[in-house]
């Protein structure tokens, strides 16, 4: 008797640790996002209200319109992405492997940013390529900005602005990767008259895929959807759609639109993961999990 | 070490060092503002040292207001958080269930959706529930999309944890409650407080999702970006160093815990004394 009612107890243990999280996270999670599809789909205006009328012409006048503002987000993203990753492999490499003492020194120089506010390091940003400030006016001098030329309001700055705000998304998820492997592989490798370059690129680099993966995932993400450094770092030429999406919603107050643009974005972002796993390799992904 | 290893090497560090000093400029230059002499509102230039803004730096009291306002959005949404966090992650590491795939999956899901798009759709619900914004919905805002971080980190210290400890307790007669209590959660401990303090640290910095459910209620982060417009003042600056400060010394004291307990407790139960920024790095390895 007591044998079994400890098993049931057992068995419903796990859903009532649940529940109350899950039950947060359908409320105020994907009940909303269910509500959204319905939002963006109806018809009205600010002063007389929004109602259901499977408006699908909300999605085709976005594309259309905002379509500049899609593709900047996504190239963007893109290109700052690949800048954390050039600039992130080695600083994980090295920490992870020649650090010695100082590893855990150094990851915590790494997520240092993330204790200054962010919005407040963008402004340091905008301090630190200011039209005076000294790295625009040494530039000038040197040549490499033409006198009347600027840093701030640019499209390098808003994107040197993401690239710096998400390094780290890159770098910690590459570190763990890159720690996790057996330096004997290597040892086998370069035993077996692997040059280092070769071994590099036989056995380190698809090792380290898993890292690569979710740091990218990490790093274009929330890369594809900020706003902020292109409000702070750029102008309206700079523009990315979650500037779009936020006035569209906070100022304008056209709901559907900000709604569709929104569930745009999701998509976008769900097919190019998966397009993303389908290029490097389903199965080391795979075997990463596991 | 031949002469081209060693280069290599050399290389490297220099390239880790300047990708580290490039994640150092900006925190530094908020430091260093906050000692500004600055005459007129702009924080822009350097005008000579002076301690003034570090006298009263809650003078301004919109400012005060906001800051105090962001913290306890904080302490709440943290609480709430790591408490239904961390009987998630109990749940998905120490039992099988039927969906629990499907479950681990779905816990991942906010981490993977742009804030803008989290922010957006719950303002939409809100709107359509007719809720009225404020501190209550930044709560709850908060909460839900710091859930998954707790989850991922606590999750990471569950499974490097030695079950037989907890088998060893239900053996000898405790419930599930009781071995919860007096085994499992003093063996995880360092892992939620490190995961408190993460979750704490996303909540005090969030701008975008705040930026959608705050109504009329300021916080830190918003009160930044609407002065970017006039002019940041150096008391900002004063305020984000004091809150970097906290943030490390609490660092610190987390780390001094460990390491205390470390040598006592932790080597039984195999579970390595942690680290923050291994902590942090897991974390986001796994999200």
């Amino acid at each position: 008797m007591l044998r079994l009612s400890l098993k049931r107890r057992r068995a419903l243990l796990p859903y009532l640790y649940l529940a109350p999280g899950l039950a947060w996270l359908i409320l105020f999670f994907l009940i909303p996002l269910a509500n959204q599809a319905n939002v963006s789909l109806q018809t009205g205006n600010p002063e007389t209200g929004y109602s259901f009328a499977w408006h699908f012409a909300t999605y085709t006048d976005a594309i259309s319109e905002y379509h500049t503002q899609f593709l900047r987000s996504l190239l963007y993203a893109g290109i700052a992405t690949v800048l954390c990753l050039i600039m992130a492999f080695p600083l994980a490499y090295f920490i992870a492997y020649k650090a010695g003492r100082y590893k855990n020194l150094l990851l915590l120089l790494v997520v240092l940013p993330f204790f200054v506010s962010y919005v407040l390091r963008t402004v340091s940003w905008q301090l630190i390529l200011a039209d005076d400030g000294w790295v625009a006016d040494t530039l000038r001098s040197v040549g490499l900005l033409s006198s009347d030329g600027r840093l701030l309001a640019t499209t390098p700055a808003v994107i040197a602005g993401i690239t710096y705000n998400f390094l780290p998304f890159m770098a910690l998820p590459l570190y763990v990767s890159l720690e996790k492997i057996d330096r004997r592989l290597l040892e086998a490798a370069t035993d077996l008259y692997a040059s280092r370059a070769t071994a590099f690129r036989k056995v380190t680099l698809p090792l380290a895929i898993p890292g690569i993966f979710a740091g990218s995932l990490l790093t274009f993400i929330p890369a594809s959807g900020d706003f902020i450094n292109a409000a702070l770092l750029g102008t309206p030429n700079q523009h990315m759609i979650g500037n779009v999406i936020q006035s569209k919603f906070l100022n304008i107050l056209d709901y559907p639109t900000a709604a569709a643009l929104s569930f745009l974005l999701m998509s976008m972002i769900l097919i190019g993961i998966f397009l993303y796993a389908r290029v490097l390799g389903a199965r080391n992904l795979m075997e990463s999990a596991g | 070490m031949t002469r081209r290893d060693r280069i290599r090497t050399w290389g490297l560090g220099v390239w880790a060092g300047l990708t580290l000093l490039y994640l150092f400029i900006p925190v530094f230059i908020v430091v260093l503002f906050s000692f500004n002499d600055n005459k007129g509102r702009f924080n822009f230039t350097w005008q000579g040292f002076t301690l003034r803004h570090w006298n009263h730096p809650f003078a301004d009291s919109d400012l005060a207001q906001a800051l105090q306002n962001s913290v306890s959005i904080a302490v709440i949404s943290t609480l709430i958080a790591v408490t239904l966090g961390t009987f998630m992650a109990m749940a998905l590491v120490r039992y099988g269930f039927r969906g629990r795939s499907a479950t681990d999956m779905f816990v991942f899901l906010p981490l993977a959706t742009p804030e803008v798009v989290l922010g957006a759709a719950l303002l939409a619900l809100f709107l359509t529930l007719n809720v009225n914004t404020g501190f209550v919905t930044i709560v709850i805002a908060h909460v839900m999309f710091t859930i998954s971080y707790v989850v991922v980190t606590i999750r990471a210290r569950l499974e490097g944890m030695d079950r037989h400890i907890e088998e060893a307790a239900m053996d000898l007669g405790a419930n599930e409650w009781t071995t919860f209590r007096k085994v499992t959660l003093p063996l995880i401990a360092p892992g939620v407080a490190s995961a408190a303090l993460l979750a704490a640290a996303i909540s005090i910095d969030d701008y975008v999702i705040t930026s959608f459910n705050a109504g009329q209620t300021q916080t830190f982060p918003l009160y930044i970006f609407g002065a970017t417009r006039q002019g940041v003042p150096a008391e900002v600056n004063v305020l984000a160093t004091i809150l970097l400060i906290v943030v490390l010394g609490l660092m610190a004291v987390n780390v001094a815990i460990q390491r205390a307990r470390s040598r006592r407790e932790m080597r039984i139960a195999g579970v390595e004394p942690a680290d923050i920024g291994r902590e942090l790095a897991e974390a986001t390895a796994r999200g």
